[in-house]
């Protein structure tokens, strides 16, 4: 293990985490819903660095095997996950324009 | 690399990740919100090869490590990339899955590299990310093949359904406590397996409209067994990264379930006691009005005030494009256009902005449901295109069916109402709509592109 924090540094840091997640969606318009949850479905893929450091440290077959799946999944959800919520964002862009279009 | 510099790096990872969904809530800073969030998460995965465990050491496995990242690159980037905007509410679900899947493999792996040193508060933290993984990755898969159709849509309840569900649960929770008390890898992997089965008796009874709120719920999920893993590995940055997602999602879902007008304990054991619906065999024989794309230009062409309403159909057919083209065609013959937008219309909340920006559809056409619905009574006509669900009266007259209390789209104040309809089949959630046979309904069957297209033409002629 590595050197660590105690119980308490790690549970406030999550409740602190918990407030900060609640404070920074608070308000958000029915438009961007979906590309919200895609971007917050991507950062967990940083699941992938859990991944990484397991399977660095697997001696057995099995646990190799298992956590090398787990790299390969992570990487899927978090690669994938940013590309998939900037290709919906792309669409947001340039509304203006046909709107000066649209007044001629 | 030291543990103070890795450490550090993480923060600022951690931080990327908070100004990343910062900037997803706002219109302006959502791209860019999007990049540093990938910024966050890269430099988060690079670091940590840098790093030397003082325990363990450095990473072994190295290449193994390294291909298994390229495979997922390339099989995730493609599908990213490639995915029709359509299909991408269960591209996100499968996204999820796959996320929760991992939390849980990494959680089943380090267990067993603990072994006896681990204590009793890593166990439950493994615990509990074995069975939240699992419920996420099976849950997500079932939501996928749903909105993929590759099983029925429909709420799936079968007899006695409600005590399986329940017997599943307990047993899963017993396995839990089992694998607290006795530490062992076979209770473990009996607990992952039981969880994968319930995560699917979960999302079975789940449909329609409530679909999106599952994906939302499972992705908050997956956030907190990140946040679980992080705990059992030390490591601050999965903690961060993990309770932010979890707590945001949270809140998402709550948004979502309030756009719907339903309460998130509904939603979620609603469909529990749910009864199968009963087959409306007969009614489906009622007459129907149906038109040509010229009556439907006709009327249209007389009319001072129309309302698209869009929906799946509009996004299955592609007809995005055909659509603001006729907008633009009766807002240059002097007729005020607007686009009621529902909310949960499509299969994810805001899936139709999405696509009608893609369209270049004009910001300030698209008016929501709040605000499009007292002006129903001054629209001569509603056009509704591929929708269903979001405009069934049955939502506030029939208590009971599947959609009940669901806000809606009151087009039936329209003067007069035209359904773009492929068939006369049910939508998602498999309810009749009364609103079809409604004297002042035409209906238009076929695709929605193709009789759009047909549709400005005629309107053009005229």
């Amino acid at each position: 293990m590595t050197p660590g924090m105690s119980v308490i540094a790690l549970l406030s840091i999550f409740v602190l985490a918990v407030f900060v997640g609640f404070e920074v969606v608070s308000k958000v318009s029915t438009t961007l819903h979906t590309p919200l949850m895609s971007g917050a479905n991507a950062i967990h893929g940083v699941i992938l660095v859990g991944a990484i450091i397991v399977a660095g440290r697997s001696d057995s077959a099995f646990s190799l095997t298992l956590s090398l799946i787990a790299i390969v999944l992570a990487t899927i959800n978090m690669v994938g996950g940013f590309v998939v919520t900037d290709r919906m964002l792309e669409m947001f862009k340039g509304k203006k324009k046909p709107t000066a279009k649209e007044a001629k | 690399m030291n543990y103070n510099l890795y450490s550090l790096i993480g923060l600022v990872a951690a931080v990327c990740f908070i100004l990343a969904l910062k900037g997803l809530s706002s219109p302006k800073g959502a791209r860019r919100g999007n990049i540093i969030g990938a910024i966050g998460a890269t430099i988060a995965t690079v670091v940590v090869f840098f790093y030397d465990d003082p325990a363990e050491g450095g990473l072994k496995n190295l290449p193994l490590i390294l291909i298994a990242i390229v495979v997922g690159v390339i099989v995730g980037v493609p599908a990213a990339r490639k995915v029709q905007m359509t299909a991408m509410p269960q591209l996100v679900a499968l996204f999820n899955g796959v996320g929760g899947g991992a939390a849980a493999l990494v959680a089943i792996v380090e267990y067993l590299h603990l072994g006896d040193t681990a204590n009793t508060a890593e166990v439950i933290a493994t615990v509990f990310t074995v069975i939240v993984g699992c419920v996420s990755f099976s849950g997500s898969i079932i939501t996928f093949l749903k909105l993929q159709e590759l099983m029925t849509t429909r709420p799936v309840v079968f007899p006695g359904g409600r005590f399986v569900i329940a017997g599943t649960l307990a047993a899963t929770l017993a396995a839990a406590v089992w694998v607290v008390i006795e530490l062992g890898t076979n209770p473990l992997m009996i607990l992952a397996a039981l969880s994968l089965l319930f995560g699917i008796l979960f999302v079975l009874p789940v449909g329609g409209a409530d679909v999106p709120i599952v994906i939302s719920l499972l992705n908050a999920f997956t956030g907190l067994t990140v946040a679980a893993s992080g705990y059992v590995l030390d490591s601050t940055l999965l903690i961060i990264a993990g309770t932010l997602v979890g707590a945001s999602g949270t809140i998402l879902t709550r948004l979502m379930a309030e756009a719907m007008g339903r309460s998130l304990f509904g939603t979620l054991f609603g469909a529990f006691t749910a009864k199968p619906q009963e087959a409306t065999g007969a009614a489906e024989e009622r007459p129907v009005r149906s038109g040509s794309p010229d009556d439907v230009a006709i009327l249209l062409n007389y009319a001072r005030r129309v309302v698209i309403v869009p929906g799946f159909g509009l996004a299955v057919a592609q007809a995005q494009h055909t659509v603001r083209e006729l907008a633009d065609l009766m807002l240059a013959k002097g007729i005020d256009v607007a686009y009621g937008i529902h909310p949960v219309a499509g299969r994810m909340p805001g899936h139709m902005n999405v696509l009608l920006a893609e369209a270049n559809v004009p910001y300030d056409q698209l008016a929501e449901m709040d605000e499009v619905n007292p002006t129903f009574g001054q629209t001569d006509v509603a056009i509704v295109i591929g929708a269903n669900d979001v405009v069934n009266p049955a939502a506030q007259t029939t208590p009971g069916c599947p959609i009940y209390g669901m806000p809606i789209l009151e087009v039936s104040n329209a003067a007069n109402i035209i359904f773009l309809k492929r068939s006369m089949r049910p939508g998602f959630a498999g309810i009749e709509n009364e609103l079809l046979y409604d004297p002042k309904t035409m209906l238009l069957f076929g695709d929605a592109k193709a009789s759009l297209t047909k549709v400005v033409s005629a309107l053009k002629n005229l």
